[in-house]
Parts: structure tokens; sequence; C-alpha cells
């Protein structure tokens, strides 16, 4: 469709408004970076911090939980260098908790289009997603210099951890958003929802406290109901890179993190398969109900 | 998604192919679970359904321009959303060949913030142009809108007028196969309304395909050739564009009569000054 404007032999009949999911993307990925840039730009619009507030808004965070959690809870004398171990699992929250936010209201938000012109309507949460991955880097980048400045030193195992970490998180995002973001459209209701879950996840992985709490105080089944979330797999993934080896190493992760990890990666990427079908059969659908 | 046919195929010849298509609406009376259970005791019906289209078939020939007329809510834009793919029929097939741009509505790609330079880009890629082809047109757009001194300007700071230009601009410039005009011809100065016939004209002899919705009868009755008239989403005239636009006038006057009718019965002792 980019190619030429000498006209090729005449096209074949074909369907209007079908032409979405991945290839669909391939194909108008000019347009997705288009979108991007133009979200990135929105996103902080008429604000005097501007971009500021991507770094704003985790340090809000990050101090509310380090005096709350690390200092007066005293999680600071339990375990090593709190503050990284706090912020590993933190960015990688935010990221989650952005990356559904952003997608759910992505078709929404963008009904004057949706409603006037097709276009592969995936665009719309896919860039979305790749926005908050972009304020993803940041926190990323402070999170590094706060394992360097406590005595990091990264391998190549620790690295494929955070690899994993992410990959898990990023494909779990998208899988939730695009479903979210085509519901939004039918129940305004998951707006609310999303942003109702937001605390949940920051509570439910081991971010704020260790999950060695988590196994001395629940029973067993409870524990493997915990540690089955992909959430948790992937937030200990990241303290396995960033925050343990800074520290003296005597932390146990829960077993087989790495191993559940890649099986998590693969729902995950099962979900997303799923979550882009039943977009695209929600889509056809979007104009008429916006 | 391109289905290659053979060139015996009846549509060799055509860009648009609808059959049988039907687009049913849903109009819901109630959102929330409390609306929703009020309506349920009530015994009144949660939702109605209409056909805004309703079993049109209909084939456009490659390079020719067809206008549709209809009443307002004869299901019109419906069509040519139906065409668009931006709706999808609920029964019945719609198909078109190439590249189909539409105009719908003016500048709804266009976004507030952004500047006009900017936007060229954006508008230019949600109508289908890839980055060269915007960059080799990029000068023709902005020549043809008028809108040189504003281009770093962001879009929100211009006049209606502006707007539009910059809009139809980037519209035109798309190149398509399969043209979709929805009453852009409405706004816009008297002066640059001539410029867009003009160029309207010349589409139409580069062997453009294009289906018109306007109100505005002489410029149809000067681009097209065919119309086709719709009267609750299905075509009850389809033939030489003077028989349609008469056709259409006289829905017009029937329609002013029923409802001055409606008006006098209703108020039966208020003298008939109104106009």
């Amino acid at each position: 469709m980019t190619a030429g404007t000498a006209p090729p032999a005449p096209p074949g009949l074909r369907d209007p408004g079908r032409g979405g999911g991945a290839a669909g993307l391939a194909r108008r990925r000019y347009l997705l970076r288009l979108l991007v840039r133009r979200e990135l730009r929105a996103r902080y619009q008429g604000s005097l911090l501007g971009l500021g507030w991507s770094y704003v808004r985790p340090a809000v965070g990050f101090t509310v939980y380090f005096l709350a959690v690390g200092v007066f809870l005293r999680m600071n004398e339990s375990i090593e260098d709190f503050a990284v171990f706090l912020f590993s699992g933190m960015v990688l929250i935010n990221f989650f908790t952005d990356t559904l936010h952003a997608a759910t209201r992505a078709v929404r938000g963008n009904a004057p289009l949706i409603r006037k012109i097709y276009l592969p309507r995936e665009l719309f949460p896919v860039a979305s997603a790749l926005v908050s991955a972009v304020h993803f880097v940041p926190g990323l980048v402070i999170l590094t210099c706060g394992a360097v400045i406590s005595g990091w030193h990264p391998s190549p195992a620790a690295l494929g951890a955070a690899l994993l970490g992410f990959a898990i998180v990023a494909v779990l995002g998208m899988a939730l958003g695009l479903l979210c973001s085509a519901y939004n459209v039918f129940y305004r209701d998951f707006e609310q929802v999303v942003d109702v879950l937001g605390i949940v996840f920051t509570w439910s992985v081991p971010m704020i406290y260790p999950w060695t709490l988590v196994r001395d105080t629940l029973p067993g089944w409870a524990l493997e109901l915990y540690l089955a979330n992909p959430l948790a797999i992937a937030v200990s993934l990241f303290q396995r890179c960033f925050w343990s080896p800074g520290t003296a190493g005597d932390f146990e992760f829960p077993p087989g993190i790495v191993r559940d990890g890649l099986i998590a990666l693969v729902l995950a990427g099962a979900l997303l398969a799923v979550a882009a079908r039943v977009f695209d059969r929600k889509q056809t659908r979007f104009a008429e109900e916006l | 998604m391109t289905t290659t046919e053979p060139p015996s195929s009846p549509h060799a010849a055509h860009s648009i192919v609808i059959e049988a298509a039907t687009k049913r609406f849903t109009l819901r009376h109630a959102r929330s679970i409390r609306e929703i259970s009020i309506r349920a005791l009530r015994r009144r019906p949660l939702s109605d359904t209409f056909n805004a289209v309703d079993g049109v078939d209909l084939t456009v020939d490659t390079g020719s321009t067809v206008a549709l007329l209809g009443l307002n809510g004869s299901g019109k834009s419906t069509l040519l959303k139906l065409i668009s793919g931006v709706m999808t029929p609920d029964s019945g097939r719609v198909r078109v060949r190439g590249r189909v741009a539409g105009l719908i509505d003016v500048g709804a790609g266009l976004h507030p913030e952004l500047t006009g330079r900017e936007n060229v880009y954006l508008n230019g890629a949600i109508l289908g142009m890839g980055k060269e082809e915007i960059e080799r047109k990029f000068d023709a757009i902005v020549d043809f809108a008028e809108t040189e001194a504003f281009l770093d300007t962001p879009v929100k700071f211009y006049s209606a007028g502006m707007f539009m230009r910059l809009g139809f601009s980037i519209a035109v410039h798309t190149e398509p196969d399969v043209f979709l005009i929805d009453e852009v011809m409405a706004v816009g100065d008297p002066l640059f309304r001539r410029k867009c016939r003009q160029k309207l004209m010349e589409l139409r002899h580069g062997g453009l395909t294009m289906v018109i919705v306007a109100h505005d009868l002489p410029l149809l009755r000067d681009l097209c050739r065919r119309g086709i008239v719709l009267s609750e989403g299905r075509v009850v005239f389809d033939g030489p564009m003077e028989q349609a636009a008469d056709l259409l006038l006289e829905q017009r006057r029937n329609r002013q009569l029923r409802t001055a009718g409606s008006r006098l019965a209703a108020q039966p002792t208020q003298p008939t000054t109104s106009t």
C-alpha cells in the first residue's frame, strides 16, 4: 500500500473493513509510528512539567512506600538494599498498570476517527502500549543507576531474567489491554475495573514485601496460587536481575522462577493470540457502538 | 485479503460490488443495570432495531461517478460507511477494488493540537499513504490548501475554512481508486468551493471511481450521470441523474407537506403564516 504511484495491475475485489491483525499493523507501521509520536506529545499536553510527570509519578509512589514500609514498618532492616528491591518491582508494575490503563481507553479515545475512517483498529491499543513502553525507559534508567550505586554487577543470567520478566509483563499487558479496549466500547465499566485492579496488582506481588512473608503466613495451596501469578513471577525475575546481585546473595527466590517464567510467557502469548481474535471479531461493531 | 479472480469475472469492470447488504442498528434504551431492571419490570423493550440499509444491491463501474441521494435518515451515510469499511454489513456482502479514501466529514483525521505540517503527515498516513508518498506530495497538498503561512501553527488555531481546505487537500491527494465524498461541499468559502469542484471534475476525468453524497443538487448534476435514490434503507431509483434529482425534489416537497400538515393538525387554531 505504501509502494509507488504507478498504476499496477488492477487490484482484486476485497472486503473493506477487513485488514487488521498483525499483518494490518505491519502494513501500517508508518502510521503506527506517527500515532505513538502524537500520543507521546498528547499525554502530558498543556502541563508545566510535560514528560517530567513520567518521573514524578513513580518518584512519589516510591517515596511513600519507602517511608511507610521501609522505614516505619522496618522492611529496611530485614531486606538489604530495600530501595532497589522496591523499585525493581515498581517500575515493572507501573509499566503494566500504565499499559492496561492506556490501552483500555485507546479505542474510545479515538472514537471520532474510528467512526469515520476505516483503519486497522488494533493500531490504537498497540500505539498506547508502545507509549507506555517509552515511559518505562526513564524508570529503567533510574533503576539501573540505583542498582549500580548499591554494588550491582550485571551477568548474562541476570539480564536474561530481566528480559523474561519484561516480556511476560509486556505480552500480558498487551493481551489484557486489547481485550479491555474492545469490551470498553460496549461497557464503559472496564475503565473503572482496570483502575480498581491497579491497587490489587500493586499488593498482590512481592514488590513491597518479600514473598517469604507469604510463605510463612499462608497455607501451601494459597502460596501456590500466589506464585502462579505471572506478575509475581515477573517481579521476582526483575529482582533477581537488578537487586539480588548487589546484595550478600542469601535471599531465597521462589523455586524454579525461570521455568515458571517461561511457562507464564507461553501462556501470556496464547492469551494474546486469543485476545487478538476476540478484538478482531468485536471491532466490526465499533463504529456503531461509539 | 486481496482475492485474485479470473478475468472473465462478472465484476471485472466494477470497483464497488454490493450484494444484498443489510445493516441493522440497535437502539439501546437502557445501559446500566438499574435502567435495565426498571425497563424489564415495566415490560418495556430494552432495545429497538431498525435496518438503516436494507437489502441493497449495487455495482459501480470503475471510473464512474455516482450520486447517492435521499432525505435525511434514508441510509446514504450508512451505505457509504459500509463501502469504506467503517461498518460491516450484518448480512450480504460489500466488496471494493483498490484503495478507498473517504472524504467523510472533512478533517476527521486532523488533530487540533498538532501543527498543519504534522497533520499532513498524520492524516496522510491515516488515509493510507506511506512516508515517501506524503513527502513527494507535500508541496502539492500545501499549495492546494493555501495554508503555507500557517504550516507550523497548531490546527486548532485555523479558521473553519482553512481547516477544511487542508482536510480536503490531503484527501484528494491520496490518489485513491475509490473516493467517497460525504457532504463536503457544505462548508468553505465560494472561491474554494469552486476549486474543489474543479478538482473533482479533474479526478473524474482521471478515471477515479467516486460516490458522492451531497444535498447540493447543481453540483451533483454537474459531476454525476448516474443517481441513486435511497429511501428507508432501500434503493428506490437507480438511473439518470436528472430523474434522480427530480425524484429527490419531489420527496422533499412531500415531506414538507407532511410536516406542515401535521403541524396544522396539532394546532388547528394557528393561522398558517409560517413559510
